[in-house]
């Protein structure tokens, strides 16, 4: 079965292809590409075509950090609901993050999710294992089986490994799988039992505070670990400027990190939390505006290389609780996009510098080949309606969970078709 | 100007006009503590109910108090001898309430925010009677009218807070309040118990203690939590007592009419000596006093007003 996308403006950015072009997808392969028209003559009758005048036609967008919830607590996610999700946001991979329940650190939790994934049949989902067993912080979990079972990286995420020991031989030893770590950067000590960013508004809220020195100590402390073994290390969620700057530096010293920010942490500021809304309640908190500009600059000069979107599905029995007790953790699958396009109408970020955080670059961050368009690649494609404007509704997400501070927002942008290996998982 | 809020969650939210509407009313309501029969039937018919997740000694029976004075029907729960200790939630615990109508629910809750929550839910007028470390509003009223009845007038006083303020409820709305009215507040402490950019809040910020009581005519001391040892925010009560309590040779730098105020309960020997804490220049018991003016005043302007058939 073969298929015509036709009309579209084509934005690529690893092969910097802005333009108008047709594409022929054939089974699960993109076949050719080329001016528009010029690929009529390679369709035949039962040649599917889709209309994308007016369109962006844009690699399918990857999200580096996704939590799926399954294994473990079902109620608020599954595989399932979680890819559906996911592919209504335009995205046709995902990494989902190993702090299930059992915690993912071993090949059977792998071969599970995968073949949840495989049932669901939409996006690809690339799991992550845990940096160490039981995600404990004391020993490194089995790297060679997790590779072999397939996961594409290994991260502590939501625990941050404490043992500057441990991140050390995490960082030698991930190497030799050619696997990236990537970093959940918190110093728990000093966040403690914080629940909000330190600063102006915490002290009016009375709400304990994380101080952005939280998350620099184990920016500075895993950068350093990364120009001692060599390895490659990505961290997550970048909240603060002090963490922009530090990764900015340690990249022009040649040390091989990557970084991403999520939409949540270049949208909002802390001045949105006076009304004790638990869903924005996150780990990292969402920062100053100093901080947000500062994402906007690491987002601008590339030292931020990837948008994720920490996609952390909760229940109405974890958020509509008292602030002190709500769990951390926003959904994000399903306004990525759009809040991604608000920068490039905010002109921080051109069209290609923007898909590039979603695509190319956190294909690049885990050494795959995905997140382009090109003959003979897989046909993993988005097809984007970059000017629709619509009124954010957390009731029509795909998503299990509803836990999503943008209800209301009138935002523009959305995918409208999403292929995953030549099949449509998405149609608006 | 009329008093039209449906609930007390903070003095944040209050105008000054409105704050003078709270401290008028308790004025008018003082006199009923002083009669032999202290009972008015202002608010008969109507229930109260004291929903206390927190221990309370003082803020509790003085709402409790307040309400019986003006012949509402009171009911007190407190979180260890409820369903809050079978694992209810505060959500399902006021949905529970709600359903008995109530005319005002009197929350105090160990998290900041709680309040606000639970009057985006309920129809009954919510009153604040402490949340975490963010707001004490009745608190704060109760000082602005016992500053008012020494010292005639609340603007241009100049007012020291001591001590711990980051983990200070009082100190937060009393912040608002007195900033409000027109007052100077300093405000003295070790640099732990300090909160990040609280000179944005307009006040001046100082760490020893010295350096504000003799400009202050009125000295706040606040309540230092014994736990708080254990959080490396002070080595130890000794010297926290040495250095940030209130003691006479302090005092003696103070100016000759300075009042001293406490929002209890006290430390004696700890964040304020008890020669200072009964000596002549305390009014912490007229506090005491004024409490239940203000939270009479407050349940007759939520619903004791207009709302009268």
């Amino acid at each position: 079965m073969s298929k015509l996308i036709r009309g579209g403006r084509v934005l690529d950015p690893a092969n910097g292809l802005d333009d108008f072009h047709d594409i022929l997808v054939e089974g699960s392969i993109i076949r050719s590409m080329g001016p528009p028209g010029s690929l009529d003559a390679e369709a035949h009758a039962s040649t599917e075509i889709i209309e994308a005048v007016g369109l962006w036609v844009v690699p399918g967008l990857i999200d580096l950090h996704t939590h799926l919830r399954e294994p473990g607590e079902e109620y608020k996610e599954t595989i399932l609901t979680g890819s559906r999700a996911a592919a209504a946001g335009g995205f046709t991979t995902i990494c989902s993050m190993p702090n299930t329940k059992p915690v993912n650190d071993n090949s059977a939790v792998t071969d599970f999710i995968l073949r949840r994934a495989a049932e669901a049949d939409l996006v690809r989902v690339c799991p992550v294992g845990a940096i160490s067993q039981g995600q404990g912080g004391e020993l490194l979990a089995e790297y060679a089986e997790l590779k072999e079972a397939g996961v594409v990286a290994v991260s502590d995420d939501g625990q941050a490994v404490m043992n500057s020991q441990l991140m050390r031989r995490a960082l030698e030893y991930a190497q030799v799988f050619n696997l990236p770590v990537i970093s959940h950067a918190e110093d728990r000590n000093l966040a403690a039992d914080g629940v909000m960013n330190e600063g102006l508004v915490s002290t009016r809220l009375g709400l304990r505070e994380i101080p952005s020195a939280a998350e620099d100590v184990m920016v500075f402390r895993d950068c350093s670990l990364a120009e001692l073994t060599g390895g490659r290390l990505h961290i997550a969620h970048l909240s603060s400027g002090g963490s922009v700057e530090l990764v900015r530096q340690f990249k022009a010293r040649g040390v091989k990190v990557t970084a991403e920010a999520t939409p949540h942490h270049f949208t909002l500021t802390d001045e949105a939390l006076e009304n004790f809304d638990t869903n924005l309640k996150v780990n990292p908190p969402i920062r100053s505006s100093k901080d947000l500009a500062a994402i906007h600059q690491g987002l601008a000069d590339g030292t931020i290389d990837a948008i994720a979107t920490d996609h952390a599905p909760h229940s109405t029995i974890e958020k509509d609780v008292e602030f002190d007790y709500a769990a951390f953790g926003m959904i994000g699958l399903e306004t990525a996009l759009p809040l991604t396009l608000r920068l490039v109408e905010q002109g921080i970020l051109s069209p290609l510098e923007a898909l590039s955080k979603l695509t190319c670059n956190p294909a690049r961050v885990l050494g795959i080949e995905l997140g382009l368009l090109s003959p003979g690649l897989q046909a993993d494609i988005t097809l984007i309606d970059p000017r629709r404007e619509f009124t954010v509704d957390v009731n029509l997400f795909r998503s299990k969970s509803r836990n999503s501070p943008f209800h209301g927002w009138k935002l523009k942008g959305y995918a409208v078709m999403v292929l995953r290996d030549g099949k449509v998982i998405f149609r608006k | 100007m009329q008093f039209r809020k449906k609930d007390l969650l903070g003095i944040k939210q209050l105008e000054p006009e409105e704050i003078e509407v709270i401290l008028e009313t308790a004025e008018t309501f003082k006199e009923i503590s002083t009669r032999t029969i202290k009972k008015v039937p202002t608010l008969r018919g109507r229930t109260v109910v004291h929903l206390f997740y927190e221990p309370s000694t003082r803020t509790r029976t003085s709402f409790e108090i307040a309400a019986k004075r003006l012949s509402a029907d009171t009911f007190n729960i407190s979180a260890s001898t409820s369903s809050i200790v079978k694992g209810e939630s505060l959500l399902d615990t006021a949905k529970n309430l709600e359903a008995m109508n109530p005319d005002v629910i009197v929350l105090r809750h160990s998290a900041a925010g709680a309040p606000h929550m639970l009057a985006r839910r309920v129809e009954a007028a919510v009153v604040n009677a402490g949340d975490g470390m963010h707001e004490h509003p009745t608190q704060a009223l109760l000082d602005l009218l016992t500053i008012r009845d020494n010292k005639g007038t609340i603007s241009g006083q100049t007012v020291a807070i001591i001590g711990d303020i980051a983990h200070s409820r009082v100190a937060r709305s009393n912040i608002w309040a007195l900033t409000k009215m027109g007052a100077r507040v300093l405000v003295a402490g070790p640099k732990t118990m300090i909160p990040r950019d609280l000179d944005k809040l307009g006040v001046e910020v100082y760490n020893h203690p010295e350096e504000v009581i003799p400009e202050a005519d009125v000295i706040m001391m606040l309540r230092i939590q014994m736990e708080r040892q254990g959080k490396m925010l002070l080595p130890s009560l000794r010297e926290y007592s040495k250095i940030f309590g209130l003691t006479e040779e302090k005092l003696s730098k103070a100016k000759p009419d300075v009042l001293i105020m406490h929002p209890g309960p006290i430390n004696r020997g700890v964040e304020i000596s008890p020669s200072v804490a009964d000596g002549p220049y305390s009014v912490i018991l007229n506090q005491v006093t004024n409490g239940v003016a203000i939270r009479m005043a407050l349940l007759y302007l939520l619903v004791g007003g207009e709302k009268d058939e």
